[in-house]
């Protein structure tokens, strides 16, 4: 059912599974995905960098596919399955690729950081990456101001064949 | 963002019948959202195509392949079919925006994206595109992006799309419907030259919709080539693009299609240039004559000189590595 809000508004009801967890939503036509889990579920590990898709740090998985939520619209997300990068760990068992990230020294300011990861998450599941070149290639969307990006790489290589044998925790399973 | 209502129908004539002047229709939203949170888009209603089932790319009885409108750039790229028959838009596709934007990005949307001349985006500035009749700053200001071809007095914008580049090469066809009936619309009668009415991009009206891309049967995929010229590696747009696609009766060219990309307000082909190829043999001077015949009637503008030479050496690298085939399964961009 639609809604009034506050400031006169029609709002619109959504249903989604955001980091495992379902939940029903009242948004404005015109929120973006990145304010809705910035601004009104204080989900902040999502950063926004540009707020126009050319920086990559507000990406996260839809039905494990990576977007950009700057550029999506929360309301066109009925029936989606979200994860951002507070859904990767289970408990305090870090995500194969969060691992690697802090083994590798992958990131200095941290601000692309959350970004990056479910970037590079996204594409252990395309499964198009075999070499560090290609790697290179598909983490192209995503910007380091601070020119991290060697030690990026080599966390994205590292991680991809631990995903591959399955080494990534289910979510609410210790592994 | 100017507030906006929301619909989402389940057909497409429910679709093109909520449709007016006021309206726009949404996809992956990456092209319009940008445009309205700059205020240079400001619909009223916003129709969302993604419940019309328009998601597949099914084999048609002729032998091509029909494309919905609503199949995402990374599914369309990555294609099984797509990859092994027509592997210049494959590699066209990938050679633009980043993994994420191609994964939102839909096939309908790709052709309908705007140009990214800055002053079309900045509603600080005067544009002809934006705001017909207020004269076009990118002539005689930054215009080291714009058009070197077929452009006006009214505006030198160039469309953005790599995919699209790929599809004029390929001679696709647009399939479209409106409230009164569907048509075809041939991939090089869609987009339009600016002339004096820039701010219409292409052939379409505000109520219809493109339902579909239809490729004709496969007959390019051991020779082509998919050139992208840009400011970086990657993540980028092109300055100047090439698709080039040969066939061969033996050593001789029988057939050859080269698109431009980057140059002109619409992916820019020369059916004489293309002729020139059929019954030669391969050789540098051929394409460096191909080249040159091509760019004879550019007309670049203050700081984009530099494209003229760019797309004449791309267009003879692209054609000949088309000429020399995909050996290693295609040479990514
Ligand atoms: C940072 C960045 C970099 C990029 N780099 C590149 C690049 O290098 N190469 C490249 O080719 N592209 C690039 N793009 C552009 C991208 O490819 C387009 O934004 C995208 O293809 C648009 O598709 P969409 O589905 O998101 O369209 P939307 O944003 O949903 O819609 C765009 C327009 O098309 C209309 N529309 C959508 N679907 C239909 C339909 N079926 N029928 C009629 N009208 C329709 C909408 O009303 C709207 O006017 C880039 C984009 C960004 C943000
Ligand atoms: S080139 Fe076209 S889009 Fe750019 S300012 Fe001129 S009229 Fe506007
Ligand atoms: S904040 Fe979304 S891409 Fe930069
Ligand atoms: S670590 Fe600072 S922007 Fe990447």
């Amino acid at each position: 059912m639609s809604a009034i809000s506050s400031n006169g508004a029609q709002t619109h009801p959504i249903c989604l599974t955001l980091n495992g967890q379902p939940r029903t939503l009242q948004v404005h036509p015109w929120v973006t995905l990145l304010d809705l889990l910035r601004e009104q579920l204080d989900l902040v590990g999502t950063k926004k960098g540009c707020d126009h898709g050319q920086c990559g740090a507000c990406t996260v998985l839809r039905d494990g596919k990576r977007v950009n939520a700057c550029l999506t619209l929360a309301i066109m997300c009925d029936g989606a399955d979200l994860v951002t990068i507070e859904g990767l760990a289970s408990g305090d068992v870090l995500h194969p690729m969060q691992r690697a990230f802090i083994t590798h020294d992958a990131f200095q300011c941290g601000y692309c950081t959350p970004g990056q990861i479910c970037s590079a998450v996204g594409l252990a599941h395309e499964g198009r990456a075999d070499n560090r070149e290609a790697i290179r290639e598909q983490m192209s969307g995503n910007l380091c101001r601070c020119g991290a990006y060697a030690n990026i790489v080599a966390a994205v290589e590292e991680a991809l064949p631990l995903m591959r044998d399955g080494i990534e925790p289910q979510r609410g399973q210790e592994p | 963002m100017t507030p906006f209502s929301y619909h989402k129908p389940n057909s497409v004539s429910e679709a093109v019948n909520l449709a007016d002047a006021c309206s726009h229709f949404i996809a992956g939203g990456t092209n319009l959202v940008d445009l309205m949170k700059e205020n240079v888009v400001r619909p009223k209603r916003l129709i969302d195509i993604s419940g019309l089932g328009l998601n597949g790319i099914h084999p048609t009885p002729g032998g091509g392949v029909l494309i919905g409108a609503r199949v995402s750039n990374a599914d369309l790229a990555w294609h099984p079919m797509i990859e092994q028959q027509y592997p210049l838009l494959s590699d066209a596709i990938l050679a633009g925006a980043s993994p994420q934007l191609r994964n939102m990005a839909s096939t309908g949307g790709n052709l309908l994206q705007r140009t990214r001349c800055y002053y079309f985006y900045d509603t600080g500035t005067a544009c002809n595109k934006r705001e017909p009749g207020s004269g076009c700053p990118a002539r005689t200001g930054m215009n080291r992006i714009h058009a070197i071809l077929g452009a006006s007095d009214a505006c030198v914008a160039t469309h953005p799309s790599d995919m699209c580049v790929a599809l004029a090469a390929l001679e696709a066809v647009v399939h479209v419907q409106g409230p009164s009936g569907e048509r075809q619309i041939p991939f090089a009668d869609f987009h339009r030259l600016p002339q004096d009415t820039p701010e219409r991009d292409n052939q379409l009206a505000f109520d219809e919709l493109v339902t579909g891309i239809e490729l004709p049967p496969p007959m390019f995929e051991h020779h082509y080539r998919y050139l992208k010229i840009r400011d970086r590696a990657s993540y980028a747009f092109a300055l100047v693009s090439v698709a080039a696609a040969l066939s061969f009766d033996g050593e001789v060219i029988r057939q050859g299609r080269l698109a431009l990309g980057g140059v002109a307000h619409k992916p820019w082909r020369d059916l004489a240039v293309e002729r020139m190829l059929v019954g030669q043999v391969p050789s540098e001077a051929l394409f460096t004559r191909a080249a040159q015949t091509l760019l004879q009637g550019a007309q670049p503008l203050r700081h984009n000189g530099f494209k003229v030479t760019l797309a004449q050496r791309a267009i003879v690298r692209a054609l000949d590595d088309a000429a020399c085939g995909a050996a290693d399964g295609g040479a990514r961009p």
